[in-house]
């Protein structure tokens, strides 16, 4: 089978550190002492809790129910007592706290009752539910809701869906095990989400160094009969699983960012994601555990399967955490976070928690100035030109960074991986971007705070004229009457006198108001001019139905 | 610091680039030792210890990491092409004049590595080369490798008239201008001790030195094959051009190709990053516009090379080069787009 492969820009091979992780197999990890489990595990709203404290909750019982359009439920991992609900810290380098649901296994470990779903007779919208409901989100690292992705686009189909097997970080092996050990399941899910999306092909994308995972996964789309199905091997160059980069190697299409890929006609799951679709569908099972590689600076490198809200150092510990052991880090070397602590549980987006020592990364050599010698841009696999973008987040010069395309960039950190003068370049990255955020937030609302005030000043100086205006008729129609008890004849023309000042009245106020107008409705949206006009007119029908009166 | 991935790095550094570049310089200076003698390296070790001093002096004075910086290599980079630039028996006192010019003034008055927009050799060149143009110009003829007599001409008060010859570059000009002689390039290339084959005599096998060390710096991914490519190419393609229109007025490509500093400017210094364009689209016409004026005043001016001048003058457009010629991002290639 030759299939044309295309190439993506740049890319590095760092030493990949595989092979300890590979040696036993996927082992399950057990019930630690209590359960953190984390509301907020999957991109977009924060998920209601379902539960309270001292409820009993089985396995797989909904404790955090999606709350908006982008969330994710989340399920307890076993069965147990609830006892507490509460804020503790996040797997996140910033150390943030969080609510989290606290969970006491009770050892039986018992399910909810579950069912396969007769998803083939299920509506989509239908069959999404259900997936969001499972707390399905992307095992790739985003945590990004499958439901939302699971969706044929616009144009009704798609021409291929990609299977993200490559795995390109050094020392994790989660996917490339459960392709090994699993594959079945990985395939059912791959075809599962075939025919949600209407994809015309499937191709799954494992990076060459992972023969026993391609043999694997060809024997199981034989056995399972899947059709439309293709395992392809990529070659092996970091950062080919990202899902830009693969989508690329495999079909030649580049997607800008932010545009969707299903504009292409393309769409990107991640191998664990598939095994997780097929579960929640063909098991009826929401997702509460996923396979975690603990490697690095341990006795026993392994997979395990580690059930959501384990905390990290019960995980470790199964591992012989060496006494030099200094940090923990989820994700690989080259994109993970280092942990505020060994206590924060396992999420979702846990696919390896890299156990770290001074030896193993030592701190970077003093950074040195910016050469430009380009060897950043010959890495950069989204082709931006890094040090551009890093001398500009350096002095600030934001607009000018955002011009090199600084959101395009996807931090993959190959420019900081061969940068000879050793600048933490993606760290400037983040900086400039965080900033820019920031900036966005800060603007939007002081925007709204000058409107808002704007607003109220124009009130303000409405309602002095509508009282001025007022006063004035008041005025005309008592010297009116006073002129009318004088002069009976007189009558028609003290009306008339007294129509006119209110109209001049009524006019001198409208010059006015609109003199104020503008500078008040310059800056509001169309949809607050909109109302801002039908209150106008609602006033003046007000007035002048009193004035007539 | 800050503690965020990559947790690891590629094994590179500064040094590494810039003692890599100086290990290419290595078959260009033997050679030209072999034909100029060893006043090459007396030369080169002036302008090192020089570059070395004042590096550490102006770092100390500016408050930077001495140590860090001075091991960087990048000194010992401008020393080189300095002393590999300057004529071989130049009184000390002009390579350690200029190396100071290309340190002090070219490199940290701007703020140091990374932060000159000219190329700092280049600077001292050209500084030198106004100020002092007939010691800049004096070469020893070729063969003439009389250790002593050179040093007397180095360290010595008087200077070496006897052995003295014009490269040549300014030999074909001055000859060719000489306005009650009916020169053509033909006659004064055949008639001349200055000339070898192709190109100078002893020159073109110094350029060949210079290839070999730069055709390794591009397997080495020092250097991409853009600006020598560009600059050899420009240069041949002028020279060809005119040489057709005009063969007894103008030499032809290979002997502008082969001839005073074309080789090691093509190699390392329009190459130099710092100073230099860094898209590959900048890097083609940063290198054609370089090799364009070298042309110009090599032909038409009064200097014995232009290649000084003319990195000089393009490096001044680097960052207007580097703005036009940003090479569309991922996803964006098919349109125009870009920035704007």
């Amino acid at each position: 089978m030759s299939r044309r492969l295309f190439s993506f820009h740049g890319g590095v091979k760092p030493a990949y550190h595989k092979a300890p992780s590979i040696l036993q197999p996927i082992q399950a990890a057990p019930l630690p002492a209590e359960f953190v489990i984390p509301l907020h595990q999957s991109i977009g709203g924060i998920p209601r809790p379902t539960v309270t404290v001292g409820e009993r909750v089985r396995k797989g019982q909904m404790v955090g129910a999606p709350d908006g359009n982008v969330t994710s439920a989340v399920h307890a991992s076993t069965s147990g007592l609830v006892k507490a609900m509460e804020m503790r810290r996040m797997p996140h380098t910033s150390g943030l706290s969080a609510l989290c649901v606290i969970l006491e296994p009770d050892g039986r470990d018992e399910w909810i009752d579950h069912a396969p779903v007769p998803w083939r007779e299920m509506s989509p919208n239908a069959v999404r539910d259900i997936l969001r409901d499972s707390g399905v989100v992307g095992l790739g690292g985003a945590v990004f809701p499958s439901y939302l992705k699971v969706n044929p686009g616009k144009r009704g189909h798609l021409d291929t869906l990609v299977i993200n097997g490559a795995e390109c970080e050094p020392f994790i092996t989660c996917d490339d095990m459960q392709m090994r050990e699993r594959p079945e399941g990985v395939v059912r899910g791959a075809g599962i989400l075939r025919d949600l999306t209407q994809a015309a092909r499937v191709l799954v994308g494992i990076e060459d160094n992972k023969p026993e995972a391609i043999a694997a996964m060809k024997a199981a789309i034989e056995r399972t009969g899947e059709e439309r199905l293709e395992v392809v091997a990529v070659p092996t160059r970091y950062p080919a699983g990202g899902a830009k980069q693969l989508i690329r190697v495999l079909t030649g299409i580049e997607v800008p960012h932010g545009k969707r890929s299903t504009d292409y006609g393309v769409q990107c799951f991640n191998t664990g994601t598939a095994h997780a679709i097929h579960d929640a569908l063909e098991l009826g099972r929401p997702m509460i555990s996923r396979i975690v590689t603990v490697a690095g600076n341990v006795e026993r490198p392994g997979n395990f399967e580690v059930r959501f809200g384990t905390p990290m150092r019960e995980l470790v510990a199964l591992c012989g955490p060496k006494p030099d052991t200094d940090r923990l880090i989820m994700g690989g070397p080259m994109m993970g976070f280092r942990m505020p602590g060994d206590e924060v549980p396992v999420v979702k987006a846990t696919n390896c928690v890299l156990v770290g020592s001074p030896a193993m990364f030592p701190p970077p050599p003093p950074e040195m100035p910016c050469i430009r010698c380009g060897e950043c841009v010959k890495a950069c696999p989204a082709d931006l030109t890094p040090f551009e973008m890093y001398w500009f987040s350096r002095a600030k010069l934001f607009g000018k960074a955002q011009e090199y395309h600084l959101f395009d960039c996807i931090e993959c950190g190959c420019c900081a991986y061969v940068c000879p003068s050793r600048i933490p370049l993606v760290d400037y990255y983040r900086f400039a971007k965080s900033e820019i955020w920031a900036r966005e937030q800060e603007k939007a609302a002081a925007d709204q705070a000058r409107d808002y005030y704007e607003f109220r000043l124009a009130r303000e100086e409405r309602e002095k004229q509508e009282k001025a205006a007022k006063l004035a008729a008041k005025a005309a129609e008592t010297k009116a009457k006073l002129a009318g008890q004088a002069t009976a004849d007189g009558a028609a023309a003290a009306e008339d006198a007294h129509k006119a000042l209110i109209a001049s009245a009524m006019g001198k106020a409208k010059t006015q108001q609109d003199a104020v107008r503008p500078r008040n409705t310059d800056s509001l949206t169309p949809e607050q001019q909109a109302q801002v006009a039908e209150a106008e007119a609602r006033r003046t029908a007000n007035t002048e139905a009193k004035s007539d009166a | 610091m800050l503690d965020n991935s990559p947790f690891f790095r590629q094994p590179a550094s500064v040094t590494s680039v810039m003692l890599r570049v100086l290990v290419a310089l290595i078959p260009g200076t033997a050679i030209y030792v072999w034909f100029f003698g060893a006043a090459v390296l007396v030369q080169i070790a002036i302008a090192s210890i020089t570059a070395l001093a004042a590096e550490a002096a102006v770092l100390r004075l500016r408050g930077r990491p001495v140590w860090m910086f001075l091991t960087d290599g990048s000194a010992l980079v401008t020393a080189w092409l300095i002393a590999l630039t300057f004529p071989p028996i130049a009184p000390w006192w002009l390579v350690v004049l200029g190396t100071l010019i290309a340190i002090v003034v070219a490199k940290h008055l701007y703020g140091g590595l990374g932060q000159n927009p000219f190329n700092p050799a280049m600077v001292a060149f050209c500084v030198m080369i106004v100020a002092y143009p007939q010691l800049m110009s004096q070469w020893p003829a070729v063969g003439f490798t009389d250790f002593h007599a050179q040093m007397t001409a180095i360290f010595g008060a008087r200077h070496l008239d006897a052995v003295v010859m014009a490269t040549p570059l300014d030999a074909l000009r001055t000859a060719l201008h000489t306005p009650e002689a009916h020169a053509t390039v033909a006659g004064v290339l055949g008639s001349n001790a200055t000339f070898g084959n192709i190109g100078g005599k002893g020159w073109e096998w110094i350029a060949v030195g210079y290839l070999v060390g730069g055709l390794w710096l591009i397997q080495q991914r020092i250097i991409t094959w853009h600006m020598p490519a560009a600059f050899l190419a420009t240069l041949a393609l002028i020279a060809g051009a005119a040489c057709l229109a005009a063969p007894e007025r103008f030499a032809g490509p290979q002997f502008h190709l082969l001839t005073g500093g074309a080789m090691i400017g093509a190699f390392f210094i329009v190459t130099d990053p710092v100073s230099g364009a860094t898209t590959p689209r900048g890097k083609l016409i940063f290198a054609a516009g370089v090799a364009l004026i070298t042309w110009i005043i090599r032909v038409f001016g009064a200097y014995p090379d232009g290649i000084a001048f003319a990195t000089l003058l393009m490096n001044m457009c680097v960052p207007l080069i580097d703005m036009h010629t940003q090479p569309p991002v991922f996803g964006y290639k098919g349109d125009k787009g870009g920035t704007s």
